[in-house]
C-alpha cells in the first residue's frame, strides 16, 4: 500500500508531538529529576505545587494541536485563539502568551509561505509593499503593548478579540472583486498578477484604493505588534474588500504577509526576554500538527457549524480577557 | 496579446525554497533542542520549578528574579538547556531577513528599483528589530 505524501506528513507529525510526550513523561517520571524539582520548589516557594513542572507542557501539548484543527477548520490563524484562550485559562502571563502567539503565527506562516509563493497564490508584488508598512508598526505595537500596564493591554485585547468575532459574522468576502480602473499608486508599483484555478481557469487581477489600503496596514500593524495575534483577520477583508484583490490570493498573500510583520514583532518580545521556550515551544509544535490534520479533515467537517463555535469562543474568551482587565 | 504570467516569478521562487528548508530545519532544531532540554540532559539556566512559578508572573519580575538576559544575552548560555532552544527560535526569526537578500538583489539587477528600496527597507526594519538596539531593557 502506498502512502501518500500528506499522510506520511500527519503521521511523521503526530510521531514527534508523541516523542516530545513521552519525553515530558519520562522526565516526569525520573526520580531524580522529580525529587531534585521538588526540593527546588519547596525552596523557591515554600509551597507544593499543584501540578508537576511537566504537566503544563503536556496539556499545552494537546490544546494546542485542538487548537490548530478547530482554527483550519474556522479558517481562521493560530494566534487569534491561542492569545485569548491560553491567557485565558492557562497560569501563564499575557508578556509570555503574546511572545509565543507570535511564534506560533510566525511558524505557521512560514511553512504555509513556499506552497503559496510557488502557486502564486501569495503575490511578493502585493505583499512586499504591505509588509513593509505592517512590519515597521508592528514594532511600534509590540512596544505599546509591553510599555502599557497589564490590565490596559487586557481590556484592548478583550475589545480587539469581541471585535474580531463580530468582523468574522458580519463580513462577507468576495471570490473576486471587479476591478475596472487600477489607481495610479497600483498601477506604479506594478501590483498585479495572475494564477491558475483548479479548473484550468486563468484568474487575472489588479489592485484599486491601493493608498487606503496601506494606510490601513498601519493600524493592522500596530495590533499584531502590540496583541501578538497575527493579523489574518484584518488582512484578507482589506486586501479582498478594500483592495480588490481576488479571495485567493488576499488568502495567500495574507497568511505570507504574517511570516514578515510578526518576525519583527516576534523580535521585539524575543529581545525582551518574553519567550519562555518551555511553553512556547509545545505551542508551536501543537498547533502545527493540529494544523496538518484540520486540512485533511476540512473535506468531511462542516466548517459553517465550526465557525460558529469559533465566533462563541472568540466572544466568551474576549469578555473573560476584558473581565480580567477590569478587575472582575 | 500575451497571456498572462500565471508562474511565480524567480525571485518569488527562491524566497519560496529558503523558506521551505529553514523553516523545517528550525522546527527540527527546535524539537531536538526541546528534548534535550525537558529530558535533563542539558541542565536548565532557570530550573523547571521556578520557570513555573514565574511564568504566570510579568516579564519584568521572571527576568530580574532568575537573572535572566535580555536582547541577544541568551547566545552567550547556549550550554544550558534551555537557551539552546533560543537557536531555532532565532532561525525562524532570522529566516526572512535571508530570504529577503537575493530577492533585494535580484530586483537591483532587474532595475525594478522601487521594489528593490521597498525590499532593503525592510531587510534593515527586520535587522533594527532583531537587533534589540531600540528599546532595550524590559519594562
Amino acid at each position: 500500500m502506498k502512502l501518500n505524501t500528506t499522510w506520511m506528513r500527519i503521521l511523521g507529525g503526530a510521531g514527534l508531538a508523541l516523542l516530545l510526550l513521552v519525553t515530558l513523561a519520562w522526565a516526569g517520571n525520573n526520580t531524580e529529576l522529580a525529587g531534585e524539582a521538588a526540593k527546588q520548589m519547596a525552596e523557591a516557594t515554600g509551597a507544593p505545587s499543584t501540578l508537576p513542572w511537566w504537566a503544563w507542557p503536556c496539556i499545552l501539548l494537546v490544546f494546542c494541536f485542538i487548537l490548530g484543527i478547530i482554527a483550519v477548520l474556522a479558517g481562521v490563524g493560530g494566534g487569534v485563539l491561542y492569545v485569548p484562550l491560553v491567557s485565558g485559562f492557562f497560569p501563564f502571563h499575557l508578556d509570555f502568551v503574546r511572545g509565543a502567539g507570535l511564534l506560533v503565527a510566525l511558524a505557521g506562516a512560514l511553512a504555509a509561505g513556499p506552497g503559496l509563493l510557488k502557486r502564486n497564490l501569495a503575490s511578493l508584488r502585493l505583499a512586499l509593499p504591505v509588509a513593509l508598512i505592517a512590519s515597521s508598526c508592528a514594532i511600534v505595537g509590540a512596544f505599546l503593548g509591553l510599555a502599557l500596564p497589564g490590565n490596559v493591554v487586557q481590556i484592548c485585547l478583550g475589545g480587539t478579540i469581541m471585535g474580531i468575532a463580530i468582523l468574522l459574522l458580519t463580513s462577507k468576502n468576495t471570490a473576486r472583486p471587479v476591478v475596472t480602473k487600477q489607481d495610479a499608486l497600483g498601477l506604479a508599483l506594478g501590483i498585479n498578477g495572475a494564477y491558475m484555478e483548479a479548473n484550468g481557469e486563468i484568474v487575472e487581477w489588479k489592485t484599486h484604493r491601493t493608498l487606503p489600503g496601506l494606510l490601513l496596514f498601519i493600524i493592522i500593524g500596530i495590533m499584531a505588534g502590540m496583541f501578538g495575534l497575527g493579523a489574518g483577520w484584518a488582512n484578507v477583508p482589506v486586501l479582498n474588500l478594500l483592495m480588490g484583490a481576488p479571495l485567493k490570493v488576499a488568502v495567500g498573500t495574507s497568511k505570507f504577509l504574517l511570516s514578515i510583520t510578526d518576525t519583527s514583532a516576534a523580535w521585539v518580545y524575543l529581545n525582551r526576554g518574553c519567550v519562555i521556550p518551555l511553553m512556547a515551544i509545545p505551542s508551536i509544535v501543537g498547533l502545527m500538527m493540529g494544523s496538518f490534520v484540520g486540512v485533511r479533515l476540512l473535506a468531511k467537517a462542516k466548517p459553517a457549524f465550526i465557525r460558529y463555535m469559533v465566533i462563541g469562543v472568540l466572544l466568551f474568551a474576549g469578555g473573560k480577557a476584558l473581565a480580567k482587565g477590569l478587575g472582575f | 496579446m500575451n497571456a498572462p504570467q500565471t508562474n511565480a516569478s524567480a525571485e518569488q521562487v527562491t524566497y519560496a525554497n529558503i523558506l521551505f528548508y529553514g523553516c523545517w530545519s528550525g522546527l527540527a532544531l527546535m524539537l531536538v533542542t526541546y528534548i534535550l532540554y525537558v529530558s535533563g540532559i542539558m541542565e536548565p539556566y532557570v530550573s523547571m520549578e521556578l520557570v513555573t512559578k514565574f511564568w504566570s508572573m510579568p516579564v519584568h519580575e521572571y527576568l530580574v528574579e532568575n537573572n535572566v538576559p535580555i536582547g541577544w544575552g541568551w547566545a552567550t548560555l547556549l550550554t544550558k538547556g534551555d537557551f539552546l532552544n533560543f537557536l531555532g527560535i532565532a532561525l525562524l526569526g532570522g529566516l526572512t531577513i535571508v530570504a529577503y537578500i537575493p530577492v533585494t538583489i535580484a530586483y537591483f539587477k532587474k532595475k525594478d528599483f522601487k521594489f528593490a528600496l521597498i525590499a532593503l527597507l525592510e531587510v534593515i526594519v527586520l535587522c533594527v528589530a532583531a537587533s534589540g538596539l531600540i528599546g532595550g531593557g524590559a519594562h
